[in-house]
């Protein structure tokens, strides 16, 4: 460039390269994106992960099955109990076996009260991130309703190993299903809250109509699944098309949308709050009558009778006595299967769940020992990801926030 | 768990450092300590949270455990306009060089606390992944153990370092 | 379709097809990947036209060593496929399928991260979730879990499989 240029005030055309992450507000955990800029507007995005990389795969090689579940569990970190009950229904198909009834209902009242957290999430930050900081508040103050029966139930808000092979590892406690239905009563209340501040918020609309637009076919090429594929008008959802757990005993609907926008893909995922709490309802009523959690094979069944004490989780004083002083069988049953853990017979098996982002698939290889072969987890955001720059590319620089925070990646399960 | 101790290999603050700074800081006190209690009374924390502490941590800033009881529900994006910084979550060898570079750029005075396990000692992920406790990178003033710690654990290890800081009456 | 009778018409064209679980597996050969994986989808019967996954196992007392699994899925008629390739130890390199399926692009740059594999003619084959500059392939059996380097206050932590207690 010659000093003339300077001037006579000659504009010069170059894009400017600039770094979006890892360390930053907005992207939802550690992603980075490289964004190649012209002015405001994004002519090519790249998106950098890897820096949540955990080697969760790897390391559940090296550890028994049951003690996988923890592992798994902190993938997705916002969907713990999915990653679990995926983990675990692959075990018992390679198992040939089937949890009891009771469980599955558990196991399906659990995922759907994660699915409404982590929507809530997704609210909160998405609100946040486009500068509705109330909205961050509000969605947290529903998750603590949720934690706080999550925690009765499991010990735990977060990453509880509840789910495990076999089963779920505890029943609700006394007062369990009040606390629900409690919960149930003020949730379509809250909901309603939401939609009263943002749907119709003349700065909401201007950021999320027409932004992000992903057509279906692009969709489809990139594997998109969950939220973002719904509300670009395909109605694919792995609890219709191949259930798991009993949902197809389940009366809900899956919303979809035409648009195709973050506009849309709020409305989807509001939308799946709703028909969550449905089947919650339903959850409840059929928790009413009783029944086992565990199935009862000694050789394969968790053996501990755990329940929530003061200090967390714990086994129960009428299990301690049970094995220490009347069932030595029980003991060393109790004893061989926490230390070396259950053989499972070998085979490959690939299990989809839905979680809230989208097929969440569960690739589990046994070579016949106490210890997973191979574990690989197919998680959505990963592949969700992969539509960003398709998203993105034309847009404004703001606009990436807002894609972003629709897509709602949740960089644990994309890292592992 | 068998641990090897290795000779010869020390870190940390020694006798000798320790009486060094306390006659420093006898000559300062009143001043010392208000600029303490001012330091310590809105402390901002630089978004730093990696993976589900994180979430733990956003839970601690909003309503029902509101962090701004105490000054901090401001989390400043920027490094340079933030005093602490909470390692909330699983450091991998990737985001090793990004938190040390973080760290650098955050001014004097500055802290660290290390929430859950994964941050203090590498959690239970000890594999080729993950850093082993991010205090190999940067100097740790408080770890919170926990996987993830409940907030109130992480508002313990708050008030904790709040503790600290009113203390220390150094003048750095 | 059932999964019998999705077996028995794969089974018309590629012999190896194995039902076991409710899950059907076909095997092919390398050079014949592309094909099948093209034909498999543009087959109106079929039509196998989502890739849910791409990934790889390693049984280093086998040979052929490395078995990278397809998962497929039909939108449509709601059945899935697996189909696996077996590579060799001392020539893992297989055909991309990202001009069939654009979904297995980060796919395959994981598999390659972790185990090695090529992809030939993958548009962009480089790590993604390991930094740049790390030596080896993680995922292989023959690869440390780790540990084995951390040093934390002076104290050495070994991997998990080699500790005593």
């Amino acid at each position: 460039m010659s000093d003339d240029a300077l001037w006579t005030g000659e504009l010069r055309q170059e894009t400017l390269v600039i770094n979006m992450g890892p360390q930053h507000p907005s992207t939802h955990g550690v992603l980075r994106l490289l964004l190649e800029l012209d002015g405001e507007t994004v002519v090519t995005c790249t998106p950098i992960i890897g820096y949540l990389h955990t080697g969760i795969e790897k390391n559940t090689e090296y550890r028994t099955w049951q003690q996988g579940v923890t592992y798994v569990t902190r993938a997705d970190y916002l969907s713990p109990f999915f990653n679990e009950t995926a983990y675990c229904l692959a075990a018992e198909r390679l198992l040939g076996i089937e949890a009891p009834r009771r469980a599955q209902v558990l196991r399906v009242l659990f995922m759907e009260m994660n699915r409404i957290a982590s929507h809530l999430v997704w609210l909160a930050t998405a609100g946040m991130e486009l500068g509705a900081i109330s909205v961050m508040l509000y969605g947290f103050r529903e998750r603590e309703e949720i934690m706080d029966i999550f925690e009765a139930a499991t010990g735990l808000r977060m990453n509880h190993a509840y789910v495990r092979i076999g089963g779920v590892v505890m029943d609700l406690p006394d007062g369990g299903l009040d606390h629900i239905g409690d919960f149930l009563a003020m949730m379509p209340g809250r909901i309603r809250e939401y939609e009263n501040l943002l749907s119709k918020n003349p700065i909401w609309l201007e950021r999320n109509v027409g932004v992000g637009v992903l057509p279906v076919a692009e969709a489809l090429s990139f594997g998109v699944t969950g939220p973002i594929l719904r509300a670009s008008g395909l109605a694919r959802d792995v609890r219709k098309d191949e259930p798991y757990c009993g949902y197809e005993t389940y009366e809900f609907d899956v919303p979809v949308r035409e648009a195709g926008d973050c506009y849309a893909r709020y409305e989807v995922r509001i939308d799946e709050m709703r028909q969550s709490l449905r089947i919650v309802e339903q959850c409840v009523e059929r928790l009413r009558e009783p029944g086992l959690v565990m199935i009862e094979d000694p050789k394969l069944r968790w053996p501990a009778e755990l329940e929530v004490g003061p200090d967390g989780i714990g086994n129960s004083q009428r299990y301690i006595t049970h094995i220490m002083e009347e069932s030595m069988e029980a003991l060393i049953h109790h004893f061989k299967i926490v230390t070396e853990g259950i053989s499972v017979p070998a085979g490959e098996v690939y299990l989809p769940v839905e979680s809230p982002r989208g097929e969440l698939g569960m690739f589990v290889v046994s070579n016949g020992s106490n210890k997973p072969y191979r574990v690989k987890i197919r998680d959505p955001s990963f592949v969700n990801l992969q539509a960003v720059p398709e998203m993105v590319d034309g847009g404004l620089v703001a606009d990436t926030v807002a894609v972003i925070s629709s897509v709602d990646p949740v960089m644990g399960g994309v890292d592992r | 768990m068998p641990v090897e101790r290795i000779e010869g290999f020390k870190t940390g603050k020694d006798d000798a450092d320790a009486e060094e700074e306390l006659e420093r800081g006898l000559l300062l006190t009143t001043l010392d300590r208000s600029v303490s209690w001012a330091r310590k009374q809105s402390m901002w924390p630089v978004t730093f949270g990696l993976a589900c502490c994180a979430i733990e941590m956003m839970s601690t800033g909003a309503g029902n455990y509101d962090l701004a009881r105490w000054g901090m529900e401001l989390f400043r994006a920027s490094p340079r306009q933030s005093d602490l910084m909470i390692v909330a979550g699983r450091v991998s060898q990737k985001m090793a060089p990004v938190l040390r570079t973080v760290y650098d750029q955050m001014p004097e005075p500055k802290w660290v606390i290390s929430m859950g396990v994964c941050a203090s000692a590498g959690g239970m992920f000890t594999n080729y992944a993950v850093v082993q406790g991010v205090d190999t990178i940067v100097p740790v003033d408080i770890y919170v153990p926990g996987c993830p710690p409940k907030p109130e654990m992480l508002m313990y290890g708050i008030l904790r370092l709040h503790e600290k800081v009113r203390t220390e009456g150094r003048f750095r | 379709m059932r999964v019998d009778e999705l077996a028995a018409k794969v089974r018309a064209r590629h012999p190896d097809v194995v039902v076991v679980r409710g899950e059907a597996t076909v095997v092919v050969e390398r050079g014949d990947l592309l094909g099948t994986l093209a034909e498999l989808r543009d087959d109106p019967a079929l039509e196998l036209d989502s890739l849910s996954s791409v990934t790889a196992t390693d049984w280093p007392d086998r040979d052929p060593r490395f078995w990278v699994s397809y998962e497929l899925y039909s939108i449509a008629h709601r059945h899935r496929l697996r189909v696996q390739v077996g590579l060799a130890h001392d020539d893992p390199s297989v055909p991309s399928v990202v001009g069939l399926f654009p979904t297995a692009n980060w796919h395959e740059r994981e598999t390659y991260d972790f185990y090695g594999i090529v992809f030939d003619g993958h548009p962009d084959l480089r790590r993604i979730l390991l930094p740049d500059g790390w030596r080896g392939w993680p995922l292989r059996k023959d690869e440390e879990l780790g540990g084995v380097d951390t040093r934390y206050q002076g104290a050495f932590i070994p991997p998990v499989d080699k500790r005593t207690t």
